[in-house]
């Protein structure tokens, strides 16, 4: 039995900092999907340029489990710790990569096949790098303290998520946006730092040993000759990853998503928060969330993993839509203007208010006349928002009475020669680039907060559990499939099935909830009847 | 046992009755469907083998040693 803390520190920091900076390279594609989709696509269609940069961003996802296969295996044949700095360099790099990617409009189809190309060679770094640093420290922490310990792995995630958001709001804070989303603009910076990040965690990871078990194992020559087929050919170990996955990590995966990417997503797209203040909830509620993963990593060492990780994701079945409905009826900019509280107009960055264009296109015998309208406006609280119409005139020279009946009712006035028809097309109003005002943003950073809390709850002692699920000798293998199926597919699928439903549903803003409150509910009734709390003291067999 | 069937019918039909050359939404087209039934039906596939594993009673005592797991 292991009960030294000896040396713990630098193993947890060793291995932490390159878990941390391998989420931070995934996560800077997500953070910047909309200003990828702008850069790498044709222009047109907004919204199948974005769905096409979050299906490039899932595709990353769904390699992970490969990823997992390929390096678990080798983690369980030559070590721990040569895998995990391949894993490493692998993720470095393609970061890296995607950085000097010329756009769309310089290199046509190569530009998004080479993003996709990178962001599959992501997947499948993160698919294997996971599973050693959470094995690797697992092995090193004593007996009772594993889940605290391992815990630090768990933060690492979610650090990533924040040290990208806070780079990516540092560089273009300090630049315009038209600098920061220009071809060779502020974009690309966070992706070019992930080199000089990994080089360091490079050098860190070179002066580490290998893991202590491990080592054993193999000094005794009881490594596996076949790992995969050990862990999923033989029927008690198969079953057992099938329980990690359907009873635990599906779970897990779409609570961690939704709490945070999904979160944030929502808030930039449907909510449609100012871009930066957007950032800001965010940062603010994964910074006074973090400590959390370790409370709920020690707490589990103390009453046992599965209950907690199943009251997170049974708390996000039960509150999700009311969260998300608060965060989306608190920010109806209609209202605000509705109040009209003080409103005035407001000059951003020099331009005139409202910002008025007039197109005039010819169709057949048809001109229309649309006048595209922005104005910003300000409230009294401090509130903000944009908002922008079209304004639609039809000029229509033909015979006015085979004006058919649908035409109608939206004829406003029929002016000069009789053959001559001005017809208004409905307005569309779109409230965006919504600022709240300093209360409504605290109580945003509180909302995002209690779904984080959520998070650390089902993530905090995964890891642990995992570990202790399987033998030493295939474990990297075992315990890596099922976390990045659970993670990398159930739960990296959220934002885009979640986008998916709704502009299907489209009379519900909420609609794309129901994918992770339903694979969550289903993994709480599996687990509930299924786990076992008990804690496995010996994870040396 | 039951559910993974029904998911899988259900993203089939739904793929059949949203996948439309003439459409114009994103829903309309092919491949994300073709993608998401892609990688469901295996993992619903394992949905069906843990469903028959619980039926059987596998899972009435899960193992507490790697001996167990032999």
């Amino acid at each position: 039995m292991n009960t030294s803390t000896k040396g713990i520190g630098k193993v947890i920091f060793s291995s932490s900092l390159g878990t941390l900076i391998e989420w931070y390279d995934f996560y800077i594609f997500g953070m910047l999907a909309k200003t990828i989709s702008v850069q790498f696509f044709p222009d047109g269609n907004e919204t199948a340029a974005l769905l096409s940069t979050l299906a490039i961003f899932a595709a990353g996802f769904l390699v992970r489990p490969f990823g997992a296969l390929f390096f678990g295996r080798l983690g369980d044949l030559i070590g721990r710790k040569y895998t995990f700095l391949l894993t490493l360099v692998l993720m470095g790099s393609s970061t890296f990569l995607i950085g000097l990617i010329p756009s769309y409009k310089s290199i046509g189809m190569a530009a998004p096949l080479l993003v996709l190309l990178l962001r599959l060679i992501q997947g499948l770094a993160l698919g294997g790098e996971y599973g050693g640093a959470a094995t690797y420290v697992a092995e090193h922490a004593p007996d009772g303290r594993r889940g605290y310990f391992t815990a630090w792995i768990q933060t690492t995630a979610t650090l990533g998520l924040f040290v990208a958001l806070g780079i990516i709001m540092v560089v273009k804070g300090s630049m315009s946006d038209a600098a920061f989303t220009a071809e060779w603009g502020g974009w690309r910076y966070p992706f070019w730092l992930s080199i000089l990040l990994v080089g360091v965690s490079i050098y860190i990871r070179l002066r580490m040993s290998e893991s202590p078990v491990f080592a054993k194992l193999k000094s005794e020559k009881k490594t596996s000759v076949n790992p995969l087929k050990e862990s999923f050919g033989h029927r008690a170990n198969f079953k057992m990853v099938l329980l990690a996955l359907f009873g635990a990590v599906m779970g897990q995966g779409v609570i961690w998503y939704t709490g945070q990417f999904y979160a944030q997503s929502f808030l930039e797209n449907t909510v449609k928060i100012e871009f930066m203040q957007n950032r800001e909830i965010l940062l603010w509620a994964i910074g006074l969330a973090t400590p959390f993963f370790l409370v709920f990593g020690a707490l589990s060492d103390k009453i046992g993993r599965k209950w907690i990780m199943l009251a997170g994701m049974l708390l996000g079945v039960i509150f999700y839509r009311p969260i998300f409905g608060m965060l989306l009826k608190d920010a109806d900019a209609k209202e605000w203007k509705q109040r009209n509280e003080g409103m005035r107009y407001v000059k951003k960055e020099g331009l005139i208010n409202p910002l008025i264009k007039l197109d005039t296109i010819k169709r057949n015998n048809e001109t229309l006349q649309i006048t595209h309208v922005k104005e910003t406006w300000q409230m009294s609280e401090g509130m903000r928002f944009t908002l922008s119409y079209a304004d639609t005139a039809a000029l229509i020279i033909q015979d006015p009475l085979a004006i058919n009946d649908s035409a109608k009712p939206k004829i406003i006035f029929s002016a000069g020669p009789s053959n001559i028809l001005w017809v208004k097309a409905d307005q569309k109003p779109v409230y965006s680039d919504k600022i709240l005002s300093p209360a409504l943003k605290w109580k945003f950073i509180g909302l995002i907060w209690i779904m984080i809390i959520f998070v650390t709850m089902v993530y905090g002692p995964v890891a642990a559990f995992l570990v202790e699920l399987f033998p030493t000798k295939i474990r990297y293998t075992s315990m890596s499939l099922p976390y990045h199926i659970g993670n990398g597919v159930f739960g990296g699928l959220v934002p885009f099935i979640a986008t998916l439903l709704s502009t299907t549903f489209t009379s519900d803003p909420l609609v794309g909830l129901w994918y992770p409150i339903g694979v969550a509910a289903l993994c709480f009734v599996i687990g509930a009847l299924y786990l076992n709390n008990k804690i496995d003291k010996n994870i040396n067999d | 046992m039951v559910i993974a069937p029904v998911v899988i019918y259900f993203l089939v039909m739904g793929a059949i009755h949203n996948i439309s050359s003439t459409g114009t939404k994103d829903i309309n087209k092919p491949i994300p469907w073709v993608i998401i039934i892609t990688i469901f039906t295996p993992i619903a596939l394992g949905l069906m083998i843990f469903g028959w594993y619980s039926l059987k009673g596998e899972y009435d005592k899960l193992p507490e040693s790697s001996d167990e797991l032999e």
